[in-house]
């Protein structure tokens, strides 16, 4: 019994193997891998929270359920940029808590074998860290983006901030 | 099949552990009715019935000590309940019980907490069969009493149940008593295999419990009793002996021989079912009607998952949102849509109503913490000698299960500090030309969106001069204060190591008491008022809240975003011109009012909002309090009172905010936005 379900898991997992959502802030392209992804809304009303870095806009309701919206062109240190009709929020779960993720614009799902993975060059830039590995689609290149450590990194963060 | 198996007796164990609780609250009820001596009628029977279930699900689930207990105790009721005594010592009686309902009571909290039930029950075994023996010695003998050696070696119960199975046969008679080894499962079947071994060399003439292959329940008589068979063989008892060990799984066989004139037990249960039917029913048809009658007296009760009912709420709150947007959809505002809003209308309707029957599904009546309080009385009123009468008025008041919870210690405290120190002794009453008994009303009624219980005494009262000496004693009272109100003073015994009484006793006395009434009552968003007239009596009032999930606040707006300020900790708001403000050199702005500095938190800057509305006498100013301290919100405006649903604020959100203070959670508003809940105590510690 417990087999099977192993299997079923192992399953649904290699289905969504591989596979990035991929959205646009500034000039790159970047990927988000599907398994984290649960929705994508338009941009909507944003109520402000004090007492929180700059790049954590506040909180939405979505559908009875209060989720925090980060935007992620402030949190790579990117200029902020007007919210307009193609903005988007990605609702994301990552280690059980839900986030939205304010990006400039959403695109498709595609699929970057491992092979077309190549590992992000050791650089010392702030937002380096949060790329996990780059992956060429076609012509294009696309940052793929270590979703753990979009949240993790802020716990160091604040209790440095803390101390 | 080891993993079901364990899920399966999980489950089962929940099922006991709930069952097992609900009865032996009902018992305990039963039982204080026997002691008034109203209806002892039914209640014996109900004890019977209470004790019969407890013993066979016990039994089920190997919880030996809970089993032997309960038989005892149902030994003693089924001899009650058969023979009416007429001399009946009720006082130790139902003392017996109550302590048996103890016992049980602490064993199944051992087995909630996954810990093993292992008290010894044998003492008050021990004493609930001398209680037994004692009772049937007071006793006439009966015409058609039973064989002194049957009689004590077997339960009254198990008398009448042989079945007869075979005709009487020479040779000797004797009668054994066959147990099987522990955890071998399947008693019945076993004991149908020892049946089939004895008919080959001896004629049986009856064995009991009677029905074991239709009936599983047996299995745990036999575990406990041993399954007795009564029989006539011309072989040697050593020969048979030898031959039943073959049987599998048996543990131990007792003979006893008995003689060929003996009465048997067959012959006079014969007698019995001619002379007198309602006993001629065997154990378990008795166990079954009582059964089919619980089902039929409760079949609307169903025992739902909390976190089911907690997650329904959740949806209807979504429910009622959404419902909010679509018939107050900006979109439709102006078109002419009569149908439509025929429709939303019933809509409406229908979702209030739902939200109405969720919200009351979590409300539960008082009752239960109430009626337990009369055991409290009890034994309080014995152990101290004191004579006091418990009245209760509104036990139907329902009150979020949550709160519940809470308040129950709370009420126990007060009622034990009411009888220990409000009400006095019979001489002390009667020398005051008081009734005798004392008496302590507990009172529960809804009033607003709040229910107050009141719990009073007609004792003799606080004594204000002691109280003010301790409050001294303590430091908490300066001597220069000349007024301080009666309640303020009385309100002195709420604080944590306060305790007018000389002697510690058991009950109460240490000075903890009050202080976690207060605290458990603050936890729960209420207030405690004490109030006393000398030699009249005491009333101490609890105001405590419906529900926790829901808080009347006020919704005020600061720019576009809109803030609720929980309605229990405004004290005022007012709007000012400006001519009060002092500001301090660091540029702190602070109001005089009424000859009081009080400092301003201007919410705008507080939470980094742009507004309009920056000039002081433009917006308007709220004074908050939390126990002692106050300031005052400086906010755009007020918007209005209205009831939200507290939710907390994202994990996230929670993290990063570290230890950052100030908001109590959020709550969605009418039209699906959000508005953040002030948390007043942590605003106040932050200026």
């Amino acid at each position: 019994m417990a087999d099977i379900l192993d299997d079923s898991l192992d399953y649904e997992e290699d289905t969504q193997k591989g596979k990035f959502l991929i959205f646009s802030l500034d000039k790159e392209n970047y990927g988000i891998e599907i398994k984290y992804v649960t929705e994508i809304i338009g941009i909507q009303l944003i109520t402000d929270i004090p007492d929180l870095p700059l790049y954590i806009k506040g909180v939405i309701n979505l559908r009875g359920k209060i989720i925090p919206i980060m935007d992620v062109r402030l949190r790579f240190g990117k200029e902020p940029r007007k919210y307009d009709d193609r903005t988007c929020i990605i609702v994301v779960d990552i280690k059980d808590m839900s986030i939205g993720l304010v990006v400039d614009r959403v695109f498709e799902v595609t699929s970057v074998p491992d092979e077309d993975i190549a590992a992000p060059p050791q650089m010392n830039k702030s937002f380096q860290k949060y790329i996990k590995g780059i992956g060429k689609v076609g012509n294009e290149v696309k940052l793929l983006l270590d979703c753990d450590c979009l949240l993790d990194e802020e716990e160091s963060e604040i209790l440095t901030e803390a101390m | 099949m080891k993993l079901t198996k364990e899920s399966g007796w999980e489950s089962m164990l929940d099922m006991f552990i709930f069952e097992t609780l609900q009865l032996i609250g009902e018992m305990e009820q039963s039982v204080l009715n026997i002691e008034k001596s109203s209806g002892f009628k039914t209640s014996i029977n109900e004890i019977f019935r209470v004790m019969h279930t407890i013993k066979s699900s016990a039994a089920m689930m190997l919880f030996d000590n809970i089993a032997t207990l309960a038989h005892s105790i149902e030994d003693l009721f089924y001899y009650l309940r058969e023979e009416k005594p007429q001399q009946v010592d009720y006082a130790s009686l139902t003392d017996i019980v109550l302590a048996g309902i103890d016992f049980i009571k602490g064993e199944i909290n051992y087995i909630e907490r996954g810990e093993k039930a292992e008290g010894d029950a044998s003492g008050l075994i021990d004493l609930s069969k001398q209680y037994l023996i004692s009772l049937k010695a007071l006793q006439p003998v009966e015409p058609y009493s039973q064989p002194v050696d049957l009689v004590e070696e077997l339960s009254p119960s198990e008398e009448l149940t042989f079945t007869r199975s075979g005709d009487t046969a020479e040779g000797n008679r004797y009668h054994a008593t066959i147990f099987f080894e522990d955890n071998c499962e399947m008693e019945n079947v076993r004991a149908y295999l020892v049946l089939r071994n004895l008919e080959q060399m001896a004629s049986i003439i009856e064995y009991c419990p009677p029905d074991i292959i239709d009936n599983e329940a047996t299995v745990s008589l036999i575990r406990q009793d041993g399954f007795q068979v009564l029989f006539t063989t011309e072989l040697k008892i050593e020969e048979l002996e030898s031959q039943l060990l073959k049987t599998a799984f048996i543990k131990e066989i007792q003979f006893d021989t008995l003689g060929n004139e003996d009465v048997y037990p067959v012959e006079s249960s014969e007698e019995m079912l001619k002379s007198s039917p309602e006993i001629a029913l065997t154990p378990f048809g008795e166990a079954r009607e009582p059964d089919i009658s619980i089902t039929t007296r409760k079949p609307t009760l169903i025992s739902v998952n909390i976190s089911k009912l907690d997650s329904l709420m959740d949806l209807v709150g979504e429910l009622v949102i959404s419902e909010a947007m679509v018939s107050q959809n900006p979109e439709l505002a102006d078109l002419n849509l009569d149908g439509f809003r025929k429709a939303t209308r019933q809509l409406t309707k229908i979702t209030h109503e739902l939200q109405d029957v969720v919200m009351s599904i979590r409300m539960v009546s008082l009752s239960l913490t109430f009626q337990k309080m009369h055991r409290v009385v009890r034994d309080m009123s014995h152990k101290l000698s004191k004579a006091v009468q418990l009245e209760i008025i509104g036990e139907e008041t329902e009150v979020d299960k949550n709160i519940i919870e809470q308040i129950s210690d709370p009420i126990m405290h007060l009622i034990r500090n009411a009888i220990d120190h409000g009400i006095e002794t019979p001489e002390e009453r009667r020398i005051a030309q008081k009734d005798g008994i004392g008496k302590i009303t507990l009172e529960a009624r809804n009033s607003g969106g709040e229910v107050w219980i009141t719990i009073k005494d007609d004792g003799k009262g606080l004594d204000r001069d002691k109280i003010l000496q301790r409050a001294r004693e303590h430091g908490l009272v300066n001597n220069s204060e000349p007024a301080l109100s009666d309640q303020e003073i009385y309100s002195y015994i709420l604080l944590p190591g306060f305790s007018t009484k000389e002697q510690v006793s058991e009950f109460s006395g240490r000075g903890v008491g009050m202080d976690v009434v207060m605290k458990n009552i603050e936890k729960v968003g209420g207030s405690v008022l004490v109030d006393s007239s000398p030699g009249i009596g005491t009333t101490v009032s609890l105001k405590i809240p419906l529900t926790l999930a829901i808080i009347d606040g006020m919704v005020i707006k600061v720019g576009d975003a809109r803030f609720t300020i929980p309605m229990t900790s405004i004290k005022e708001s007012f709007k000012i011109w400006g001519e009060n403000i002092i500001i301090d050199p660091e540029g702190n702005e602070m109001i005089l009012i009424r000859g009081e500095c009080y400092s301003i938190i201007r919410l705008h800057e507080f939470c980094h909002l742009s507004t309009n509305v920056t000039r002081i006498q433009d917006g308007i100013i709220i004074m908050v309090e939390n126990e002692s301290n106050r300031a005052c919100l400086f906010a755009d405006a007020l918007l209005g009172e209205q009831q939200v649903v507290i939710k907390s604020l994202p994990e996230y959100v929670k993290r990063l905010r570290c230890k950052a203070k100030g908001l109590g959670g959020c709550t969605l508003l009418g039209d699906g936005s959000i508005s953040l809940i002030l948390d007043v105590a942590g605003l106040l510690a932050r200026c």
